[in-house]
């Protein structure tokens, strides 16, 4: 892997809107329940009514209700363009068009093993071995890796100004950033060979090796797993292996991508202590491995107006039963129809000034949290507010995506 | 502390019985509080004066932060008078295997176990899963004299995507492996795994879109498994500001000579703190039309946890948590 700084000047983003405008992938990541689907499909939305061209996105496991929105129900791998006819219905005239596609993860497998094993029967050899699927399933970060090697497909078509993709979410937030390297070093790494040893036809070399190198962890595997089960586990390794040389190639490539220039992170938090501690470890280490860091989303920050002074002075003296008592008081006079129960209109009062405090409480703990939060070399920080309802629409992803755009 | 037969309980689908029983499993989709439900819930417990273990299985390592303790690693450690916590560790899991059942202490003091290792957790599908749930099924069958060890062991476990594979495992296993020593483990943990009165499995919601559709999916997956769903805490509920009727007096309160009338007594600016209320009462609408889908497509016990304004985290949210469950629960 390259370590050396490729950032300069002209690298440095101003905003959202540049950085979309300059890269070709925009990688989004960040812990789950962060609304990290919804940021990267908002993005790829305002890209393709602001600035134009045909704009992908690819995610990973979208809400139904957004999924819907773009068009997305039951279809695996294939892009489908989001109908101008939806922008229009929120009010826009794109520049460019959008597309969207869903990860399916066993497809995406089965297409590799297509491609990479040497004849068809290998390749059916591999498919129709019941530990086919378990392995991929969960070996060596499958799902991560994948996810990377249909962005690297997507991006090699050439059809797409800009692929946004949504990342799965992983036990550890930096996975699928070393799986293009560990899916490199699994098949060009010695357990493969020990492991597919036994089951070549070698000549006395082989043995040999066998007897030095695989007796002891042989011994032990076959004692804890059944001898069965190696032998089965061996044979799909071997013809595994067969792929190889495909496989190692593809994975440098992917990896390369992701370091190439035209690729930059976007980490997505909420303004909360847990998400933000692992956005701040996944800035550092993105910085640490050299990837581009272009932006952070702060997602679902409370409303500006929580952090007013002069309204958190109001809501402190509405909190007050006198106050609240006299305003009521007040209130009868004006419209005695509306307000002519008192006590219960001082109790609305005290609890709406109640209800802003709440809010103001958390709104002070998310500003704090902001101040303090170090966020690397990101170029761009945006903030998107909470919005009262969910995002279901292509109209409420281009409203994320104009916060976005600041 | 419980004797082993009053480990049972007499209904295992009562939400009431959190506590009643040995091994609960919380699971929820990310960001949903899982691991903070967890702790509450071990809080609670060790606060009731039962012995209590907290396992953490996906290590990030941070359980004990809601007890504002340092950081603990495979070995439980007294976090607070009654309540231990250790973090999974699958490799460790398996050099304890190995000690106990095969007696091949020497072995795994050898240095290329953690490379084997690495083979096979990551190539031999659920070796990691059965390295943890067995950690955790054989610290349920441990016992002190007549009395098991633990009264309560509480898991902060998989995230909902991922917890049937885990909990599956040993059934799994049981598939895969005709012979070997593995195999003959696996009976054990799912007898602690399948009894309904000992084992339980607890999901935590909040009240949106994608951790209630994972909450429902779940629900689905789980009619396999050997280990049956406790229940669903719903997390971060926000309080209802006002009955329906309230509800127009306080949209009369937004127009201009209301508003210029309040301002009058307490000042100006109001509409910041009227604007804070509205998005209170449409939040919460959002959220009550998810608790709603919740409640018709799953029917489970349900209990409810507020949203805490006040406190993030730290040992008094956890309280606060723990509070908030304990009511519910009718403690």
């Amino acid at each position: 892997m390259s370590r050396t700084r490729r950032r300069d000047d002209t690298s440095v983003h101003t905003s959202f809107e540049h950085l979309l405008a300059s890269k070709e992938m925009v990688i989004f990541c960040g812990s789950g329940g962060v609304g990290k689907t919804s940021a990267a499909a908002a993005a790829a939305a305002v890209a393709a009514a602001r600035l134009g061209g045909s704009v992908l996105v690819l995610t990973v496991d979208p809400a139904r209700r957004l999924a819907t929105a773009l068009g997305l129900e039951g279809i695996g791998n294939v892009a489908r363009e989001v109908p101008t006819e939806k922008f229009r219905e929120a009010g826009v005239e794109p520049r460019g068009r959008m597309f969207a596609a869903m990860l399916d993860t066993k497809r995406s497998w089965d297409d590799l093993v297509h491609r990479y094993a040497p004849d068809e029967e290998t390749a059916y050899k591999i498919l129709e071995n019941p530990l086919y699927h378990n392995i991929t399933g969960r070996f060596i970060n499958a799902h991560e890796y994948i996810a990377m090697e249909r962005l690297y497909e997507l991006h090699r078509s050439g059809e797409y100004d800009l692929i946004v993709i949504d990342t799965p979410p992983t036990r550890n937030a930096i996975d699928f950033l070393e799986a293009p390297e560990r899916m490199a070093d699994f098949f060009g790494g010695w357990f493969l060979r020990v492991l597919t040893l036994p089951y070549k036809v070698g000549g006395k070399r082989g043995v040999r090796a066998l007897d030095f190198a695989a007796r002891p962890f042989y011994r032990m595997a076959d004692r804890l797993l059944g001898g069965d089960f190696m032998r089965r586990l061996g044979e799909f390794f071997l013809n595994f292996q067969s792929m190889q040389e495909g496989f190692v190639t593809r994975a440098r490539e992917v990896e390369k991508l992701l370091h190439d220039r035209r690729t930059t992170f976007c980490v997505v938090s909420t303004l909360e202590s847990a998400p933000l501690a692992e956005a701040e470890f996944f800035c550092t280490k993105l910085e640490e491995l050299d990837f581009d860091l272009g932006a952070l989303v702060l997602n679902r920050a409370l409303p500006d107006f929580l952090h007013d002074p002069a309204a958190a002075a109001v809501a402190q003296r509405l909190d007050d039963v006198a106050n609240a008592g006299e305003t009521a008081k007040r209130l009868d006079a004006l419209d005695p129809v509306a307000f002519g129960d008192e006590a219960r209109t001082a109790g609305i009062l005290r609890t709406i000034a109640d209800n802003f405090e709440n809010f103001a409480v958390v709104a002070k703990r998310e500003a704090e949290m902001q101040a303090e939060l170090s966020t690397g070399n990101a170029d761009v920080i945006a903030r998107v507010p909470q919005f009262e309802v969910d995002i279901a629409d292509l109209g409420g992803l281009l409203r994320i995506g104009d916060h976005l755009f600041g | 502390m419980n004797a082993v037969p009053e480990a049972q309980s007499a209904d295992p689908t009562s939400a009431l019985d959190l506590l009643g029983r040995q091994l609960l499993f919380v699971t929820g989709k990310g960001g949903t509080g899982k691991s903070t439900i967890a702790a509450a819930i071990g809080e609670l417990a060790a606060s009731l004066g039962k012995r209590t273990l907290m396992v953490e299985v996906d290590a990030k390592g941070n359980l004990t932060d809601f007890f504002e303790h340092p950081r603990v690693g495979y070995d439980p450690v007294e976090i607070r008078p009654g309540l231990w916590s250790m973090t999974m560790n699958t490799e460790d899991s398996l050099r304890e295997y190995l000690q106990i059942f095969l007696k091949m202490g020497m072995m795994s003091r050898i240095g290329p176990l953690s490379s084997i290792f690495e083979f096979v957790a990551n190539a031999a599908p659920g070796v990691k899963e059965i390295l943890t749930v067995g950690k955790i099924a054989y610290e349920a069958t441990l016992t002190e004299g007549v009395d098991f060890k633990w009264d309560l062991i509480v898991v902060d476990a998989a995230p909902t995507g991922r917890i049937v594979g885990q909990l599956d495992a040993p059934a799994a296993i049981n598939e895969l492996f005709e012979v070997g020593m593995v195999r003959t483990q696996t009976d054990w943990m799912r007898e602690v795994l399948a009894d309904p009165n000992r084992t339980a499995l607890l999901i935590v919601a909040t009240p949106e879109e994608m951790p209630v559709s994972e909450t429902i999916e779940l629900y689905h997956a789980t009619e396999a498994l050997d280990v049956r769903l406790a229940g669903v805490v719903v997390n971060r509920v926000l309080p209802e500001l006002f009955t329906t009727a309230e509800e127009d007096t306080f949209d009369r309160l937004g127009d201009a000579d209301a508003v210029e009338a309040a301002e009058s007594v307490v000042g100006a600016p109001l509409e910041p703190v009227l604007e804070a209320a509205r998005l209170a009462v449409t939040l919460r609408r959002t959220r009550v039309e998810h608790i709603r889908r919740l409640r018709s497509e799953v029917p489970l016990p349900m209990m409810y946890v507020p949203y805490l304004f006040t406190r993030s985290h730290g040992k008094r949210a956890t309280r606060l948590v723990a509070d908030a469950l304990a009511a519910e629960m009718g403690l």
